[in-house]
């Protein structure tokens, strides 16, 4: 009845793989930090699928899907403010157009 | 049972990571995301960790997908090719990339696991008790390290969102 | 008939039987029992709803000395009724230009919230909708939702009006929040449970005297105001300003979708008056209640109303806030008190003192924390308004 660990892996790996085109193919800057908010969910599933499979006698995935989730969110609110302060300056949140430090 | 449940959300789950990074709309694609961690807070209450599975709802659906709403929103949704046609070379370069990542780990997992592995005991372990336990006692570095970064993020986004003013406040009073 | 065989438990073990007796597996009983459950409590919801309108309107109307709804049904009763049927037949028009997809979703999930927060309200010591370990937390993150729905209405509908609308919704409900939440971890410390159901059975001991809002009447009150704020209510319903955009998120909401907006909107104020009921009030905690465990849920309702009523009464006795005012007055005053308040519970609560103390304790810190706070307030308030004030202030150049 349970579900095997691997379904879990795969899942988050999908996930994973699915946020990883999005950081390399999308040219919105907004797109891209979706898709690295994407990325970290999935390697919260993993933490708590090894958590739960492996050691529950110790909450250690669940205490680093926690600081998992402080840094996403830290991630988000000074990315999000760059994204802003860029707008400002460039009209533009392209990030094929955003090479001011380019030669 | 848990089995349809978990097919259905991981199913969901994907959907809504497709929806995230093929949508033409950035707002639709920041609605994806939101159905995508909905679905992954239900997938953390199937592995018996509550306390995760509401945080999850309360971090992303509460703040992170809000924050990139009102961002988009603030941008304006429209202002630019939000994907343009002509990349295809980076687009294919990047499916490959993903697809070879995908096929490696799903190859690993499947030599490595066996496949009827179950979770072992323990099923009150997911709750805040014991998970604040542990963050106040053995994690507690990491956690003020952690409470220290959200700090310098929060401060970091308020330098950087505000509007450049050459002119002090004071001179007006 | 015998008033003490009136027992909740009997109707779900008979309903219990009679499905095990139809030979279902373990499983399917699981289920339908579950559906069952859920079901009986959308329905609970829908149909107070109807209830707490007419009511809402008819104490408005005395208040303000109106007579209120007094045309359908006696005392205007099927008012409400009327009204939903007028929405039904109206016609549900989308705005050419609207996103449709979150446009169409909005309502729903606006009202999916409420009823999803009604899941762990305990209405008596056996009926609750499901007990678990994180209700507190469960509730914070439902509330959570109720924003998302409001700025999916307010962009989708492609009207300038709506999206400031669901811009002051998100800016209003995030910052709520915050005070809201700590308000309500006060009782959490305090009791040692996030069960809300532990929460109602914590403040059991003598009728009415372990009720939370005894000892700490200033999470209570912070509460209160956050919670007005939450439920989008008068002095804090600058989300539907009508005077300055019109009628908010929901402008461009017609028929039975604008209806929806409005069964959420009261239906939120009614689950957030159970919230303060379960946390502060002792929930279905009463006389005899252990004798007759029917009685839970006629207290519970009952208190519940009366935090409902003091809603009501503030909503149509205040005027509207301006906005700078209410973001001030959540983040300079609110919050900081909250803060404060939470850390001297905290330290009361780790110097261990005996029962009686620690109560008596907790109230001084509570009333000293809240006249400190609003002296301070009063001298500030007090030094803006005699502040000298300049007839023209230079503009500045922006770049």
């Amino acid at each position: 009845m349970a579900i095997p660990l691997s379904w879990y892996l795969i899942v988050a790996a999908a996930l994973f793989c699915i946020g990883f085109y999005g950081v390399l193919a999308r040219r919105n800057a907004v797109a891209i930090l979706m898709g690295v908010e994407l990325m970290l969910n999935a390697v919260n599933i993993n933490f708590l699928a090894f958590w739960r499979y492996v050691r529950p006698e110790e909450p250690l995935g669940q205490v680093f899907a926690i600081f998992v989730l402080a840094v996403a969110a830290a991630e988000a609110a000074v990315g999000l403010a760059l994204i802003i302060s860029i707008y400002r300056t460039r009209k533009t949140i392209n990030i094929d157009n955003i090479d001011l430090l380019r030669g | 049972m848990t089995l349809i449940l978990f097919a259905f959300l991981a199913l969901i789950a994907l959907a809504g990571g497709l929806g995230v990074v093929l949508s033409r709309n950035p707002v639709h694609s920041a609605l994806s995301l939101l159905l995508n961690f909905a679905s992954i807070a239900v997938i953390y209450f199937l592995l018996h960790a509550q306390f995760l599975g509401v945080v999850q709802v309360i971090v992303y659906a509460g703040a992170i997908v809000v924050l990139f709403l009102f961002v988009v929103m603030l941008i304006g949704g429209n202002i630019g090719p939000y994907r343009h046609g002509s990349r295809t070379v980076t687009s294919v370069i990047a499916v490959g990339l993903a697809a070879a990542f995908l096929a490696l780990v799903v190859w690993s997992v499947v030599q490595v696991l066996p496949m009827s592995a179950t979770p072992v005991g323990a099923p009150d372990a997911g709750s805040v008790q014991a998970v604040g336990m542990a963050l106040y006692t053995d994690y507690l570095v990491p956690f003020e390290l952690a409470s220290l970064l959200l700090l310098v993020g929060m401060l970091g986004g308020v330098v950087l969102a505000r509007r450049y003013q050459p002119f002090a406040e004071d001179e007006t009073q | 008939m015998d008033l003490s065989s009136i027992d909740l438990r009997a109707i779900g073990a008979w309903f219990h039987g009679l499905l095990i007796s139809s030979g279902m597996s373990q499983t399917g009983i699981h289920v339908i029992e579950a559906l069952v459950g859920a079901l009986l409590l959308l329905i609970f919801g829908l149909t107070l709803v109807i209830f707490l309108i007419w009511l809402e309107r008819k104490l408005a109307g005395r208040i303000q000395d109106r007579l209120g709804p007094n045309r359908v049904g006696p005392y205007g009763l099927l008012q409400t009724v009327a009204d939903a049927l007028k929405l039904l037949t109206k016609e549900d028009v989308t705005p050419l230009d609207a996103d449709r997809v979150p446009y169409n979703l909005a309502p729903g999930l606006a009202v999916f919230h409420v009823i999803m927060a009604l899941a762990v309200i305990p209405f008596s010591n056996r009926v609750i909708g499901a007990d678990i370990n994180v209700g507190v937390l469960y509730l914070m993150a439902v509330g959570a939702i109720g924003s998302m729905a409001a700025l999916m209405a307010g962009w989708a509908s492609n009207n300038k009006y709506a999206l400031i609308g669901g811009f002051r919704v998100v800016a209003q409900l995030l910052s709520y929040e915050i005070p809201l939440v700590l308000a309500m971890i006060i009782p959490v410390m305090v009791s040692g449970t996030m069960r809300m159901n532990g929460l109602a059975v914590a403040q059991g001991s003598i009728f009415g005297f372990g009720w939370f809002v005894w000892t700490l009447p200033l999470a209570f009150l912070i509460f209160f105001v956050a919670s007005l704020a939450e439920g989008e209510r008068a002095p804090f319903d600058l989300l539907e300003a009508e005077s300055e955009i019109v009628a908010g998120y929901n402008i461009e909401y017609s028929g039975m979708k604008f209806a929806w907006f409005f069964l959420a909107f009261f239906m939120n104020s009614w689950v957030l008056a159970a919230i303060g009921t379960t946390i502060f009030f002792g929930g279905w905690q009463g006389p005899f209640v252990d004798q007759l465990p029917a009685l839970g849920v006629i207290y519970f309702l009952g208190k519940t109303m009366i935090l409902f009523f003091v809603q009501a009464w503030v909503r149509a006795t205040f005027p509207r806030l301006r906005i700078d005012q209410m973001m001030s007055f959540c983040w300079k005053f609110l919050v900081p008190m909250a803060l404060v308040l939470f850390a001297a519970v905290a330290i009361i609560l780790k110097l261990n003192l005996p029962q009686p103390l620690e109560a008596i304790t907790l109230l001084v810190a509570n009333v000293a924390i809240l006249l400190t706070g609003v002296t301070l307030l009063g001298r500030t308030q007090r030094k803006a308004l005699y502040a000298p004030k300049r007839a023209f202030t230079p503009t500045i150049p922006r770049l």
